[in-house]
């Protein structure tokens, strides 16, 4: 049995560069298509600020691409690494979506990449804002494959466990790609990114008006901004809405915990804005509540029902009885793969499989598992219901300020009056933070909302890990710590730097005129 | 017909076409980080090479990316086995690969001389490190590696960090490095003039006697390794598990394919004939040549490997009987048969795009140019 310390610095390590990798991914996302909008408009109007606005914002997007593209290496690496059980067990149909991103998003986006950067001089125009939008489309294709591998550890479908290969394998590719988890959640996340890079644009657009600095660049970036942020947040709030719909039903105890919902009640069901969750005493100790809320949203009809903790639990020991059959007939078939028996039990249990699995990490021998036993595992089903339930309400809290924030935009802007709004204009930078903290706390309720397994239902996170000592954990964790917080200063300083002087500045390339000399003598 | 048996060869061949694609695309740039600071002697020529593969890097790293992919999605049991395992060694690759394209996209972007200095070193580091591991790698799956299996296959790796660094691993790894920094050094032919020009090309020769050397040295060696020899095992074309076969280890026996079929002998051959071909075009100051001779020269020594293990991918030296070979690491067929599918219509696209990109950005990169630039590294 692998080292339950182990297991949990693993999570750590993932949690900690997955979450680093998404502070950039998604700004890449929407400011790709935000500079393919700005191009198109120079390209169509001939109007030289648009190129320019293009070229300043694609530097800043350079820095931010530069630092997503190094964090994206380690998310490769690190289901080898790290879960490796994981990965020789569902990678049949994890690793497909993963190479195919590769072979058809990342190669596309990182060969024009370079000519977006460097082509300037050597192509029509036409060709370059081609250049432009085929580096848009690859980011925004690499998430949808991303998302589509990301789907199946959350509503597992397309796939079936093989008794002789001992893993799982792919049933039906078409399945697996169209599963509507997968649909809802790359709009909801490829838009989300819009949103951020909208933000972004528009904070530090307020910036240089509120300075009076390179207002010409400054207006027009921030209308372009604010009409493509208000589009992408009211679409971000609907996908929001549809994922929820889809979540809800496929993964019963992630909604139970976003919505810190202890006992089933009959319908209509109130939603809680605010609680308290306790998960000792599976009960909230306080909550401000709206009536039908809840039956509205997740059930789309007034007096829908929910199934709360106490069902769920109820239900989770079913399934772990039935389970433990299954991985008893497995163990059997390990050592004689001819054994008939061993194969009729497996195929009559083997849709509570997962369950089985769940429950050897509190009784590693399945012939002594005691209901002690199995009431652990059937609570361990419900995943942290306090962190889940406030990583919820801040992304929510978050896309309502900014839809708010978004409205003003546009308004302001279209009356060409946003320069005289000095207090919007004050606001404005301090909103860049809130679509990151969002996005964040969204891939929160995703992947902590998806525990105590890494594929719904199907393998438990404990076994996921790969077999190391803690020693090399820490290592690990403490190199990853070191190396990634130099990283976020570097990029910080370069990108605040690369703020502060501006669209004008084109210094930055060339050395000072020492600098040959000093580098001859060294 | 046998369609799974064919699906896995062919996606060995593929994983072998990645392997090559990495290490001439990926370790040419590499190369050009190992030799910066020799090839260029001030910051206006080192920021010159880093222009010359500065539209392509990124692009290029994708073969990289896409070679972990595909290992995942068609050897779910190598990519687990050996990414685990190797766990510290990986953890070298992966922190010194992800300072490169920092290095690229921040170096110039301040005129202070000791902010660029400490990238310079980073992309030598990044440049040099990820190509020894590459190598060293290959190196200890020669000799095989000690893990092993429990029942359900999660897989246990007994060896110890320092025992990979062992002389065969290293020999490997400086093949590797010298392989990377002779392709550099062509791609700097490629793309400088004058001096640049010159010290590159005194380099590509040098690195390339090297790489012959030690290829040849390594051959030799490889007589006293233990080999691995499958003995039985369920037909190719089953799906089975590492668990069904019997494996014995012998000395010389990684010349079992080579003795059987001689016509393999051609595929070392091109090793050294490649290798050579490009410096004796370097030395004659043609550098393209050179350049699609030493890539053929590093496609002969990763197929010598490749014909000697077939059909081992990843022997175990403590439980030989349990090594993942072409036959019990793969995906299942339906997985292979819908990979296949997005490899051929999407390779011929990334070819001929990347072909593309190569052809805008043709010509020498001139210092004057770079340093008038403003979107220049």
């Amino acid at each position: 049995m692998i080292d339950s310390t182990v297991v949990e610095l693993s999570r750590w390590q993932f949690a900690a560069t997955a979450l680093y990798h998404f502070l950039f991914v998604p700004l890449t996302l929407g400011l790709s298509f935000l500079l393919a909008a700005m191009e198109t408009i120079y390209v169509t109007t001939g109007r030289k600020i648009y190129k320019d606005m293009a070229q300043f914002w694609g530097k800043l997007f350079l820095i931010n691409f530069a630092i997503g593209v190094a964090t994206g290496l380690t998310m490769e690496f690190e289901f080898g690494t790290n879960w490796s059980f994981y990965s020789s067990f569902v990678g049949d149909i994890f690793g497909a979506p993963l190479a195919i991103e590769g072979l058809m998003a990342f190669f596309m986006e990182s060969t024009f990449v370079g000519i977006m950067v460097f082509g300037w001089d050597r192509l029509k125009r036409g060709q370059h804002l081609a250049v432009t939008y085929l580096v848009a489309l690859g980011s925004n294709l690499s998430a949808l494959w991303i998302l589509i591998a990301n789907s199946f550890m959350q509503t597992p479908q397309g796939a079936s466990f093989n008794p002789h290969t001992m893993r799982m394998e792919l049933s039906s590719f078409t399945d697996l790609i169209f599963s509507h988890d997968a649909q809802a959640k790359f709009v909801h996340t490829s838009i989300a990114g819009y949103v951020t890079a909208a933000i972004f644009v528009c904070g530090i657009s307020a910036f240089y008006l509120l300075r009076k600095r390179h207002t010409e660049l400054a207006r027009r970036s921030f209308r372009v901004a604010a009409i493509f942020g208000i589009l992408a947040t009211l679409g971000v709030i609907t996908l929001g809405d549809a994922l929820g719909f889809v979540g809800g039903q496929a993964q019963p105890t992630k909604l139970a915990a976003m919505e810190a919902l202890w006992k089933t009640e009959q319908g209509p069901m109130p939603f809680n804005v605010v609680a308290f969750p306790s998960q000792k005493d599976q009960t909230n100790h306080g909550e401000l509540q709206i009536p039908y809320a809840l039956s509205l949203l997740v059930t789309h009809s007034v007096d829908g029902t929910v199934p709360g903790v106490d069902q769920l639990e109820t239900m989770a020991k079913q399934r772990i009885r039935n389970g433990i059959p299954a991985v008893q007939a497995l163990q059997a078939l390990s050592k004689n793969p001819d054994d008939q028996t061993a194969l009729a039990t497996f195929r009559q249990h083997q849709d509570d499989l997962g369950y089985g699995f769940l429950v050897q990490g509190y009784q590693h021998d399945l012939s002594k598992v005691t209901d002690a036993d199995v009431d652990a595992a059937a609570k361990a089903t419900i995943p942290p219901v306090a962190p889940v339930f406030w990583s919820f309400r801040t992304m929510v809290a978050a896309g309502f300020a900014m839809l708010a924030f978004f409205i003003l935009a546009v308004i302001f802007s279209l009356r060409n009056n946003v320069e005289r709004r000095r207090w919007f204009l004050k606001i404005a930078p301090w909103m860049i933070p809130v679509p990151f903290i969002a996005n964040e706390a969204g891939w929160l309720v995703a992947e902590l909302g998806r525990q105590p397994w890494t594929v719904y239902g199907v393998l438990p996170t404990w076994m996921s890990a790969s077999t190391h000592s803690v020693t090399y954990m820490v290592f690990s964790l403490a190199g990853f710590v070191l190396i990634y917080s130099v990283f976020i200063a570097v990029e910080m300083f370069l990108m605040v730097r690369a703020i502060r002087r501006g669209p004008d500045d084109h210094g930055d390339a060339k050395p000072s005129p020492t600098l040959t000399t000093a580098n001859a003598e060294a | 017909m046998e369609i799974y048996l064919i699906l896995k060869v062919v996606w060995w061949l593929l994983l072998g076409v990645l392997l090559m694609g990495l290490a001439v695309m990926v370790g040419m740039d590499m190369g050009v980080g190992t030799i910066l600071r020799y090839v260029g002697r001030n910051d206006l020529e080192r920021r010159v090479a880093l222009n010359i593969i500065g539209p392509h890097w990124d692009g290029n790293q994708v073969w990289f990316i896409l070679g972990g992919g595909a290992v995942f999605a068609a050897f779910p049991l190598i990519y687990a086995t050996a990414f685990s395992g190797f766990y510290v060694v990986m953890l070298l690759l992966l922190w010194s690969m992800i300072v490169r394209p920092l290095g690229f996209e921040y170096r110039s972007k301040m005129p202070s001389a000791r902010w660029r200095n400490v990238w310079d070193w980073s992309l030598f580091v990044s440049g040099f490190l990820p190509m020894l591991v590459f190598g060293a790698a290959i190196g200890n799956i020669l000799q095989g590696v000690p893990f092993h299996f429990s029942w359900n296959l999660t897989s246990f790796y007994t060896g110890s960090f320092l025992a990979l660094f062992n002389p065969f691993a290293i020999l490997c790894g400086v093949l590797s490095v010298a392989l990377s920094a002779m392709m550099g050094g062509l791609t700097v032919m490629n793309g400088a003039e004058d001096a640049m020009f010159q010290r590159a090309r005194k380099l590509v020769v040098v690195a390339a006697a090297v790489a012959v050397v030690l290829f040849a040295l390594g051959g030799v060696w490889v007589h006293a390794i233990d080999g691995f020899q499958l003995l039985s095992g369920p037909s190719g074309n089953l799906a089975q598990t590492p668990m069904q076969q019997s494996v014995t280890r012998a000395a010389g026996a990684w010349f079992g394919n080579y003795s059987a079929h001689p016509v393999l002998w051609l595929v070392p051959l091109v090793g050294f004939a490649g290798v050579i071909g490009a410096a004796l075009a370097a030395r004659a100051g043609r550098s393209h040549l050179g350049w699609w001779s030493g890539a053929l020269g590093w496609i002969g020594v990763i197929g010598t490997v490749g014909a000697a293990m077939f059909p081992f991918m990843m022997p175990s030296s403590s439980e030989p009987s349990q090594s993942l070979t072409v036959w019990n690491a793969t995906s299942s067929q339906l997985t292979l048969t819908w990979m296949v599918g997005f490899t051929v219509v999407f390779v011929p696209l990334v070819v001929w795009y990347t072909s593309w990109a190569f052809y805008v950005m043709r010509g020498k990169v001139r210092p004057e140019h770079v340093a008038a630039d403003e979107h220049a590294y």
